[in-house]
């Protein structure tokens, strides 16, 4: 399983993925309006859709840290929210990308893009406080509550195009995709999503190993070593 | 109080200020508040109201309205309710360069200040797409499209 997770998993996600953008920019044909384009959607779509998959597990395992603490699920909390804010902040930036030449704007205050700048602003300060809290026991806690209450954007980000008026349209179907674009789409999918599931499994094991450093060995971090008192200082409330 | 019970208290705390957040967005009027655009019949139903501030305004550019002026480099449509003949509709004045979809019968939003005189002065036209996404059609070449529709518009001056 360990040299799945290290060789196989990437290889998988690499491979599927050339294959899903093969199809894509290749195969698959141009959009009848937008022309070449439209094959941006490979990349846009499947980033946007992998961040909400790693918000939601971190919203997920934040509830479940309450329910029953555990440094794994504290771990798992971190590095889902890392990752679900790098694929958010490039599904934005692709967007912004396609937006110029099909909107003639980059950016406009419309519900879909105001709420999810939103929603990466919650996730940039939920990380924030996990940084500034030094305490391992609290910073799992206090982070665990932001979590929960911040993933409400999740749904608000999804429902926003057919709530309100936007800009963005609503949500595509395979009824309003022609199937070959359909399969490139998901194929592309597909391969984000393994490449995601790395990602998630490499944090994760960096993050439990820093919260195992830090609750077993508190005395020999460098900074208790400066500090004065030393046996307590950890206890930063 | 044990630590576990205080967790899942808080637990519990934090899923209902989510559920009741989530529960006013959702059903809340705040949707009536933020407006993104209004229709032209929306706009034009607003009285005084409409004038001189920045507003969006929002539907389709109605069939055979695209003025392109080339010596001026100005652009006339009106930006009607929707496509049906008789709908709705205002005249707009862009000074921008049109997104290479802008034509007859899409779905614009434009930015900008109506006027009593009737005319509202864009100085942002953004044009929407629909959820569909085909394939050309046989005979047909995206590329030569957008070439198509600049001809289209540059008829329009004379």
């Amino acid at each position: 399983m360990g040299k799945f997770i290290k060789w196989g998993l990437p290889a998988l996600a690499l491979v599927v993925l050339a294959a899903g953008w093969w199809l894509g920019l290749v195969w698959a044909p141009p959009d009848r309006e937008m022309g070449d384009v439209q094959r941006i959607m490979y990349v846009h779509v499947p980033l946007q859709w992998v961040a909400m998959v790693a918000m939601a597990i971190n919203f997920v395992v934040a509830i479940s840290y309450l329910m029953k603490a555990s440094w794994k699920l504290d771990a798992a909390a971190e590095a889902s929210a890392e990752i679900g804010l790098v694929l958010g902040t490039a599904g934005m930036i692709t967007g912004a990308i396609w937006g110029r030449p099909t909107w003639g704007v980059y950016w406009s205050w419309d519900p879909r893009l105001t709420s999810q700048a939103i929603m990466l602003v919650t996730y940039t300060g939920y990380l924030v406080l996990r940084r500034f809290v030094e305490d391992p026991e609290k910073r799992a806690t206090w982070s665990s509550v932001v979590a929960i209450i911040g993933a409400i954007n999740l749904p608000i980000v999804w429902f926003s195009v057919r709530w309100w008026r936007s800009l963005h349209q609503v949500q595509s179907t395979p009824k309003t995709v022609d199937p070959e674009m359909t399969l490139a789409l998901r194929v592309s999918a597909f391969g984000m999503l393994f490449l995601t599931i790395w990602f998630l499994v490499q944090r994760y094991r960096q993050a439990l190993a820093e919260r195992q450093a830090e609750v077993a060995l508190p005395d020999a971090l460098p900074s208790d070593l400066a500090a004065a008192g030393g046996a307590n200082s950890s206890r930063v409330a | 109080m044990s630590p576990v019970a205080r967790n899942r208290l808080i637990a519990l705390g934090a899923l209902l200020v989510a559920g009741a957040g989530l529960g006013f967005v959702a059903f809340g009027n705040i949707g009536e508040n933020l407006v993104y655009y209004w229709s032209p019949s929306e706009m034009l139903g607003q009285g005084d109201k409409a004038y001189s501030a920045t507003i969006r305004l929002g539907g389709v550019v109605e069939a055979g309205s695209i003025q392109w002026n080339a010596e001026h480099t100005t652009l006339q449509f009106r930006v009607a309710d929707d496509v049906k003949e008789g709908a709705p509709s205002v005249l707009v004045r862009a000074t921008e360069t049109p997104p290479q979809m802008f034509r007859d019968k899409i779905g614009v939003v434009v930015e900008g200040t109506y006027d009593k005189s009737g005319v509202f002065s864009s100085n942002r036209l953004m044009v929407n797409h629909s959820n569909e996404y085909r394939a050309p059609k046989e005979g047909e070449d995206p590329r030569q499209w957008q070439e198509t529709l600049s001809d289209a518009t540059a008829m329009g001056a004379k």
